[in-house]
């Protein structure tokens, strides 16, 4: 078992079902979702879909190539964390009490970059964006001093070093391919 | 508003689109949520022929068996929520198998949708891991873009099945009906363009290939490439085997034919794919029936596959040409650089392995001695000749399957109707009536076990009523026989839930007014196989073959390709 983490990126018509489509996928070769997060890309009307799995690359390959396949997809490809540019977002909750007696909060704030985006009388909101281990390690400090109320991390949202995407080129090129 | 465009329902629309799309037969089963439908169908009926099944699995096979000769879509029109779901194993079927299959459901009107609704359920959900496309339809005004996308994609590449759900409210709602076809998507590339030089790549390896070996899958038959395919065959001289599907793209008596491939495949190509130095796949999908352990299979050699679906390529074995494509454009491309030339002495190397193969099998089963009981093997040869080459034949699934492909000669291209990659026992007697149908001119026999038969069983009725000229022969043994067979081999011979008690089979096609004779030795066999080939209406020859039959050659589930059971002790 020789297995890594992949995200795959995947651009896709918006249309209704789309991603059941592809988890059915993933569940077939019995592949957990690690994250998952989707939006609206640069063109309208086509969605992208950024998905991190551990998996071998034998299947991921083979996963690929069915995702692909589907009639709405318009491209699914793979890479590996040493290709890309990723981050996630993360969001801690902390009680406003605790945090204000809590000493070295300047210098915790620099040292993860993070930022309050919320302060109340119950409850101070802090963000921080980076990678899994990043966020997680924020986390884990603040939970062993003053505790996290709440605590959310996005799915990744990943970029290619190697080149431009330039989705807009690969769009024209299929519909040339479509029309004959 | 443009007033030149008439106004009709959505019912109509749906009706027009499909004559537009070139259909004019139906296989459905009609319910509460479609009966608008078929209401506007009662105007049409001069145009659409429906084919009333009795269970809606059976308006899917019978959909299935009319694609599978005919070339063209299958189309299966059913009700809501139970009437959808009878419909899954036979699209479930027809995504193994690739056939072009549309299924259109009725679905409750779309303001109750996620309601629970009577007979309300949840198609797409269901029907999306199981087909090409799933689509539902809310409004009128998708209606003539649904169903025309859902012809080209069920069709084009590799076909399959597409699931149309139709909500109520847009049957009774009126559009302004223009028919308008679809023939591309953006997203979807149906036919691969060709690598130049994976066809250069294909062309020197069996330019320089001392024991090539060709695999012809269903591809060749669904592009339409048997021409071709002999093109190739012939001018570097390469014999070849085929899938189960694969069947008739080949007629039986060709040169080059060496047979079937697989667990209950012939011995010589078998073996012969493991000593070959060229294995050349074509429209085929390396399934497991087809390979044996992967471990064992065609290590020694290269391995080129011709594919138009690149998921396939890789996919259960390792590649060293892909050739992606339609095989209609990618063998001529790669014959065009072929030398002629001639593998004699590897051809008539296979000699031994088909003799051997007819000594300690094929003969036992077809000429058994006179005092054994009827053998499965035997009923299907002599029908095979009596029915001549032009004839279709269509199985179930089980022993009466693997007798039927092995057994039954093939004169012409899509002559074989039989569900090979889901397996589905009650598939024969639906798929039969769908291939007569798709092809009136053509005697079609039907092999089917007493366990296969009464799955689907109450589709006699629709022989009856249909009036169709199909010839039925039960192989009947008074066991679910696969599964016996493999209790008796490999489970000590527990016979767990195998033996069936049957009822009179020869009653209850009277029943159906459908001739029907029962026969349990050779005379009475040669008579009645007479007797069904001198009538012109259906008939049911239920013949009752030995108990413990047993199909071989076999190559145990998980064993190496060559590692292959003859059965020489048991029958003697």
């Amino acid at each position: 078992m020789n297995k890594k983490l992949y995200t795959v990126i995947i651009f896709s018509e918006n249309t209704v079902g789309l991603l059941n489509q592809i988890t059915i996928i993933f569940t077939r070769r019995q592949l957990n979702i690690e994250t998952l997060s989707v939006s609206p890309s640069a063109i309208k009307g086509i969605h992208k879909f950024t998905i991190t799995t551990w998996a071998e690359k034998d299947m991921m390959n083979k996963v690929v190539k069915q995702i692909d396949k589907r009639v709405d997809i318009l491209k699914a490809y793979y890479n590996t964390d040493e290709d890309l540019v990723h981050q996630e977002i993360a969001l801690y909750k902390l009680s406003t009490d605790l945090f204000v007696k809590m000493k070295g909060v300047e210098d915790l704030i620099r040292k993860y970059n993070a930022r309050v985006l919320e302060m109340n009388e119950d409850c101070i909101v802090l963000e921080k964006s980076g990678h899994y281990a990043e966020t997680q390690a924020l986390f884990e400090e603040l939970s062993h001093s003053i505790g996290v109320l709440q605590f959310i991390r996005s799915g990744r949202v990943a970029i290619t070093k190697s080149k431009v995407e330039r989705l807009s080129d690969m769009l024209t090129e299929m519909e040339k391919k479509a029309n004959g | 508003m443009d007033n030149t465009k008439e106004k009709i329902t959505g019912s109509e629309a749906l009706l027009r689109t499909l004559i537009a799309e070139g259909v004019d037969t139906i296989f459905g089963y009609p319910g509460g949520q479609v009966i608008p439908l078929y209401d506007c169908l009662y105007d049409y009926s001069d145009r659409l022929r429906h084919i009333l099944v009795r269970h809606e699995q059976g308006a899917t096979h019978a959909a299935q068996g009319y694609a599978r000769v005919s070339g063209k879509v299958g189309v299966a029109l059913v009700t809501s929520g139970p009437g959808a779901t009878n419909t899954i194993t036979g699209i479930a079927d027809a995504l193994m198998d690739s056939t072009p299959m549309v299924v259109i459901t009725g679905q409750v009107p779309s303001a109750l949708l996620g309601s629970d609704a009577f007979q309300e359920v949840d198609v797409i959900g269901i029907a999306q891991p199981i087909t090409k496309w799933a689509f539902q339809i809310r409004k009128p005004e998708e209606i003539v873009w649904a169903i025309s996308r859902a012809f080209y994609i069920a069709s084009t590449g590799r076909p399959g099945p597409v699931v149309i759900d139709f909500a109520k409210d847009a049957q009774v709602g009126t559009v302004e009906y223009e028919y308008k076809k679809v023939n591309n998507i953006r997203s979807y590339q149906p036919i691969p363009v060709i690598d130049p030089e994976s066809i250069a790549a294909a062309a020197e390896l069996i330019n320089n290939a001392a024991k090539p070996f060709a695999l012809v899958g269903q591809g060749v038959i669904l592009g339409g490439a048997e021409k071709e395919l002999f093109a190739f065959l012939e001018k570097a001289d390469i014999p070849a085997a085929s899938t189960v599907l694969g069947l008739s793209a080949m007629p039986t008596d060709y040169r080059l034919n060496k047979g079937m491939l697989g667990m209950h495949g012939n011995v010589a190509p078998n073996r012969k794919t493991n000593e070959c130095d060229v294995l050349i796949a074509i429209g085929m999908r390396f399934d497991d029936r087809v390979t044996g352990n992967l471990e064992y299979y065609a290590r020694q050699a290269k391995i080129i596959h011709f594919d138009i679906d690149l998921s396939e390529i890789g996919k259960n074995v390792p590649t060293d040409i892909p050739v992606l494509g339609d095989a209609k454009e990618t063998l001529p491309a790669v014959t065009a650089l072929l030398r002629p030339s001639v593998h004699t002495e590897w051809i008539a190397s296979f000699a031994s392995d088909e003799q051997e193969e007819y000594e300690k099998v094929i003969n036992k089963e077809i000429h058994p001695s006179a005092d054994r009981p009827l053998q499965m093997g035997e009923v299907v040869d002599k029908i095979a000749k009596a029915s001549g080459t032009d004839a279709v034949l269509v199985t179930d699934v089980g022993q009466n399957q693997m007798m039927g492909v092995r057994y039954f000669q093939y004169g012409r291209t899509r002559s074989v109707v039989t569900s090979g990659g889901l397996g589905t026992m009650g598939y024969g007697l639906p798929a039969a009536i769908g291939a007569k149908i798709g092809a009136p001119e053509r005697t079609v026999c039907l092999f089917t076990g007493d366990g296969g038969l009464q799955m689907t069983i109450q589709e006699l009725g629709t022989i009856m009523q249909e009036k169709l000229n199909l010839k039925i022969i039960v192989l009947n043994n008074h066991y679910l026989g696969m599964v016996r067979q493999w209790q008796e081999l490999f489970f000590d011979k527990r016979y767990s839930a195998t033996t069936m008690e049957n009822p009179d089979f020869t009653a209850i096609g009277e029943a159906y007014r459908i001739q029907s004779r029962t026969v349990g030795n050779r005379e009475e066999l040669d008579e009645a196989i007479a007797e069904m080939f001198a009538g012109e209406d259906a008939y049911m020859l239920v013949a009752d073959v030995e108990t413990h039959g047993m199909v071989y050659p076999m190559v145990p589930a998980g064993a190496a390709i060559t590692n292959i059971i003859m059965g020489e002790e048991s029958h003697e």
